[in-house]
């Protein structure tokens, strides 16, 4: 309270010293404090996130293009919606999604509890395996996509290459990585999972060196085997931080980009063609159809709401 | 010693350098050995292919692509790649860095107090705000980068420039930044501050003296963490930016990877390496702050 005093007691200051001791009056009170923090952060929230979300939404609706005036929009009701029930290159997208999201998880979950057990048990050199096994995630993901690129070669493949080695192709069979459908997505899941896996190998690491030893020591003890102690010791310890990594690794994958449009532009003939990507080529690319291409990546948010639920419950039950 | 001499030993170094890693030979150890030889091919084939291919001339590429020459590696596509007026390499790396650095700066600003007002402060609805924020970074530009170029055009900002991307880039580090660092001021001791305030110190003074010196390690590792998400942004740059110089370093080496139908691999992988070395070097000596950073943006620590 002295502190207060003495400022106000002091003779007539400039405009902006007396702003500065208004604020500090008022921000003395923990409530109006916090609130103020949070007023840069919210309006971003607000303007940059929850405004155009909203726009979006509405223009999902509407027959909006690319250059339309506000004054030329005309609202179509579930027009956009019903037309993409019928459009044949939308459902396959839809069908693609799904099946590149649930693959790239499972595997990146299998992978990457792989990865932390082995590096939990390695004695030596510890750091060096975790840094290099964690370049994939560090490296930019667009850069690295390029190394995939040239890897999936149809001519000069690296891969196609070795497996001549092993003696896996022989040598005048070139493998059309990026050109045969299946191949295709097999190859766009392949690169999401090398990307992934480490985020989900620290992530387990990370909660495998928090389980208390003396757990293992008693039942050793007991007579548990390798995978008794995996089952009733190491999974139950690691298990809350394997739903939040998979939750998290989910609606990031769903909304995955970069990799198909890079490697494969969504063929061929569709047979990557994601979500995200075919909202670009509607909403950005040919005719520009901003209402359309609304509507195909809005119709994505039913999907995820349920999973970012999910992981903010269980993200807070981490605290 | 002799090239011949090498290779004998080489299978009896190899087992002792297992050994070594995993201590004495057992089943475990070796399935154990297995398991880091397999994840060290599949890290490191992409990227040591990516390297080797940016040491080599165009011509051992196109005539003899698998078998390596030591006389054939040279920095020659790295030169290329930096002089060669109709591919401006420099250009696109100073604005990839003008956007990462500013877009982390602002957001570090904006974000951080935010943070430290969620892990610090108590006061009603509080809890209720920071999930709220952090949930719309869940939310995957696909679903924004419509709206956002609408938005754009309709405020009259100019397309192609570094700082209408910047702008946009603050919808994802914003929200990552207040959730991961709320987490670090929630972490710290309370008893320097309330000495502070006992001794006559206004809240301002007390969060930028003590508090935020306090958490500089989190601030270190959670700016690392959003400079690299920004240094590799793809969609947003490539929904933004369509002159040749405006380009970022990801959307430049993609969008002019191939003339016609050609690709020039060496010079490509020379940029994937470039673009790629700024972030790999900091990660090198900030592994442990990286780590963090990506942990706690996924899981409140």
């Amino acid at each position: 309270m002295s502190f207060a005093q003495k400022t106000t007691a002091s003779q007539q200051p400039n405009a902006w010293l007396r702003f500065k001791r208004w604020c500090g009056c008022r921000f003395e009170d923990e409530t109006l404090f916090g609130y103020v923090l949070l007023v840069p952060t919210i309006l971003v929230v607000l303007g940059l996130i929850g405004y155009p979300f909203l726009t979006s939404v509405y223009y999902s609706f509407t027959d909006k293009t690319i250059g339309m005036d506000a004054s030329q929009i005309k609202f179509i009701g579930f027009d956009n919606f019903a037309s993409l029930v019928n459009d044949r290159i939308y459902r396959k997208a839809l069908v693609n999604t799904f099946n590149f999201t649930v693959t790239a998880v499972i595997a990146k979950i299998l992978l990457g509890l792989m990865m932390a057990l082995t590096l939990n048990e390695v004695k030596r050199f510890r750091r060096l395996f975790r840094a290099t096994f964690l370049l994939p995630w560090v490296i930019p993901t667009s850069l690295s996509v390029l190394g995939w690129l040239w890897m999936f070669d149809p001519q000069f493949s690296v891969i196609t290459h070795l497996l001549r080695i092993l003696g896996l192709a022989s040598e005048t069979t070139s493998i059309p990585w990026k050109a045969d459908p299946q191949l295709a997505m097999a190859s766009v899941q392949v690169v999401n999972i090398w990307r992934g896996t480490p985020f989900f190998g620290m992530m387990i690491l990370a909660s495998l060196m928090t389980v208390p030893q003396e757990l293992y020591e008693a039942a050793t003890v007991d007579g548990a085997n390798w995978l008794q102690r995996f089952w009733y010791i190491t999974f139950p310890c690691i298990r809350p931080v394997l739903i939040v990594a998979m939750l998290f690794s989910f609606v990031r994958t769903m909304g995955d980009f970069q990799i198909v449009w890079i490697l494969t532009n969504g063929g061929p003939f569709d047979s990557t063609q994601l979500i995200a990507t075919r909202a670009y080529q509607v909403a950005i690319q040919g005719a520009k159809e901003t209402g359309l291409g609304a509507a195909i990546a809005v119709s994505l948010f039913p999907f995820l709401l349920p999973v970012i639920l999910l992981y903010l419950r269980y993200a807070r039950r981490e605290d | 010693m002799t090239a011949k001499g090498k290779a004998e030993q080489k299978p009896r170094r190899l087992y002792d350098l297992l050994r070594g890693l995993t201590g004495h030979f057992t089943l475990r150890n070796l399935v154990l050995s297995l398991s880091l030889l397999f994840f060290l091919f599949f890290t490191l084939l992409p990227v040591g292919w990516m390297v080797l291919t940016s040491f080599r001339s165009d011509q051992a590429i196109d005539m003899h692509p698998f078998e390596i020459h030591l006389q054939d590696l040279s920095l020659d596509q790295y030169v290329k790649l930096l002089t060669d007026p109709y591919f401006p390499f420099p250009k696109w790396m100073l604005n990839s860095i003008i956007v990462s650095l500013t877009s982390s700066l602002i957001s570090i600003a904006i974000g951080g107090i935010a943070a430290y007002s969620l892990g610090r402060l108590r006061y009603r609805g509080g809890s209720a705000i920071g999930l709220s924020i952090f949930s719309t970074y869940l939310l995957p530009p696909v679903l924004l980068f419509i709206p956002l170029r609408v938005l754009a055009a309709r405020l009259g900002l100019p397309s192609n420039s570094v700082w209408t991307l910047t702008l946009t880039y603050l919808t994802f580090q914003v929200p990552f930044i207040a959730w991961t660092l709320s987490s670090y001021f929630q972490g710290i001791p309370t008893e320097l501050v309330d000495a502070a305030r006992i001794d006559g110190a206004s809240r301002l003074k007390a969060m930028f003296l003590i508090d935020v010196p306090l958490v500089l390690p989190g601030i270190i590792s959670v700016f690392f963490f959003a400079f690299t998400l920004s240094w590799g942004e793809y969609m947003y740059a490539l929904t933004f930016m369509s002159q040749k110089s405006a380009y970022t370093v990801p959307l430049g080496m993609v969008n002019e990877a191939q003339i016609g139908d050609i690709y020039f691999w060496g010079k490509l992988m020379a940029g994937a390496v470039l673009g790629s070395v700024p972030v790999v070097i900091v990660y090198s000596f900030l592994m442990d702050y990286y780590l963090a950073g990506m942990i706690a943006g996924a899981v409140k620590g």
